[in-house]
């Protein structure tokens, strides 16, 4: 298993070096979520409404931002060629991609995730709820987001195939999870949605590899 | 261990255009074979099969060890390098970076990266960003692992076509140390090898392109 620590350092080291990781989907969120009260109005009542529910719709878009660099730069430049040629099998050098993916992007947005919702007016008591459904929601984004971007290898505009593949996936998710933080803020019971949320994200962890090895066998096929 | 590469009746395809058919060819340790046929005739896709990388339209393609027949996936992850024209390397990494991960990737060791970095003359480089590197130093960079992670095939694309007069000595003396260590080469180039090698022609045929 040493490979998996050498591949998941070279792939941490490309998202934080490359187009900024991290900081760029940070930016994004910020944005998002500064442009929608002038969207939505500033009535602080209506904000703090939609705040849980804006505040974690944002992370998903978020999610999308470098999605298309997983598996199309290695593709382009032939690293491909090397990874498959590995000591891990393409299904597990698939899984660390996605894993350091969301690691230097899902995670760190997670944990910004309360200051938005704050700032926007939601209720403090649903903060801790929301980074876990950040942590678990966006382990789910990361990996449907690795299929899409495995299965749009080598299409000409794949960012944007890659969109139109990943948000119709991106909707259960996205459903468990506002569900519950709403339930939760309106005093509601609120964990059936945070465990289908969980169940969501583990199936999508354990499944998408496979997909994904296939689509990328197939690419360089 | 790779000892022998057995080729049996291969045919490849491209899309609906097919390359070659009932190609057969043994290289076994110690040997070079040189590919060479004109550009499209399906060198580059031969290697590539030979690496697991494109699936065969018909035929076979067998890894012999000393012991007898290789499970053919577990002899390609450890026993192969493929060193294509497309060298993987990352623009705004480091050379070393780079090195580092490619070799410990296939099994090699950062001592061995540092001597293999040495022994291809890359040693002034290693600090700069693979962006800032010319053709003939990235290739060197991307032949470097085959030093460092010593593995018994070598599956290689045009190999020397960007290194100058002095790096095609160094290397031809590298493949003639890694022949004479029992390893196989299997390289298509246009230029002759800098080793003894047997020459196959791919594609030799013209008919093949037209029956598709």
């Amino acid at each position: 298993m040493r490979g998996f620590g050498v591949l998941l350092r070279r792939e941490l080291a490309l998202a934080w070096g490359q187009g900024g990781g991290p900081l760029l989907a940070l930016a994004f969120y910020a944005c998002v979520v500064t442009l929608l009260p002038l969207a939505a109005g500033r009535a602080p009542e209506r904000l703090a409404l939609i705040a849980p529910g804006i505040a974690w719709l944002a992370l998903a878009l978020a999610a999308l931002l470098s999605l298309e660099r997983l598996f199309e730069r290695d593709f382009e430049d032939g690293a491909l060629d090397l990874l498959a040629l590995g000591p891990l099998p393409l299904e597990l050098t698939a899984f660390v991609k996605c894993l350091a993916q969301w690691l230097a992007t899902g995670a760190p947005l997670a944990l910004a995730a309360p200051i938005a919702a704050l700032a926007l007016g939601a209720p403090s008591r649903i903060l801790p709820l929301l980074v876990l459904c950040g942590l678990a929601g966006g382990l789910a984004f990361a990996f449907l987001g690795g299929l899409g971007a495995a299965l749009a290898l080598g299409s000409r505009r794949g960012g944007l195939l890659v969109a139109v593949i990943v948000l119709p996936l991106f909707v259960p998710p996205v459903i468990f999870g506002a569900g519950a933080l709403d339930a939760l803020a309106a005093g509601l019971p609120w964990t059936g949605g945070l465990w289908l949320l969980l169940a969501y994200a583990a199936a999508a962890v354990a499944l998408c590899p496979l997909v994904m090895a296939a689509a990328c066998r197939n690419a360089l096929d | 261990m790779i000892r022998i590469v057995r080729i049996k009746t291969l045919a490849l395809t491209r899309g609906e255009r097919r390359l070659f058919s009932d190609l057969d060819l043994e290289i076994s340790s110690g040997q070079a074979v040189a590919l060479t046929g004109r550009n499209g005739a399906g060198k580059t896709s031969l290697l590539r099969a030979v690496a697991g990388l494109l699936r065969p339209r018909a035929g076979d393609i067998s890894f012999l060890g000393a012991d007898g027949p290789l499970e053919a996936e577990a002899a390609r992850a450890e026993g192969l390098h493929l060193v294509g024209h497309q060298d993987g390397l990352k623009a705004a990494r480091t050379a070393w970076e780079e090195l580092t991960f490619q070799t410990l990737w296939t099994g090699g060791s950062t001592a061995s990266a540092r001597a293999a970095a040495e022994r291809l003359d890359l040693t002034r480089l290693l600090d700069l960003e693979v962006r800032r590197l010319s053709a003939g130093q990235r290739r060197r960079l991307a032949l470097a692992r085959l030093v460092a992670s010593p593995r018994p095939l070598w599956l290689l694309d045009e190999p020397m076509a960007p290194l100058d007069t002095g790096h095609r000595e160094g290397f031809g003396t590298i493949m003639a140390e890694h022949l004479a260590g029992g390893g196989l080469i299997l390289a298509a180039v246009h230029d002759p090898l800098p080793v003894p090698a047997r020459s196959v022609e791919i594609g030799g045929d013209a008919r093949a392109e037209i029956a598709a």
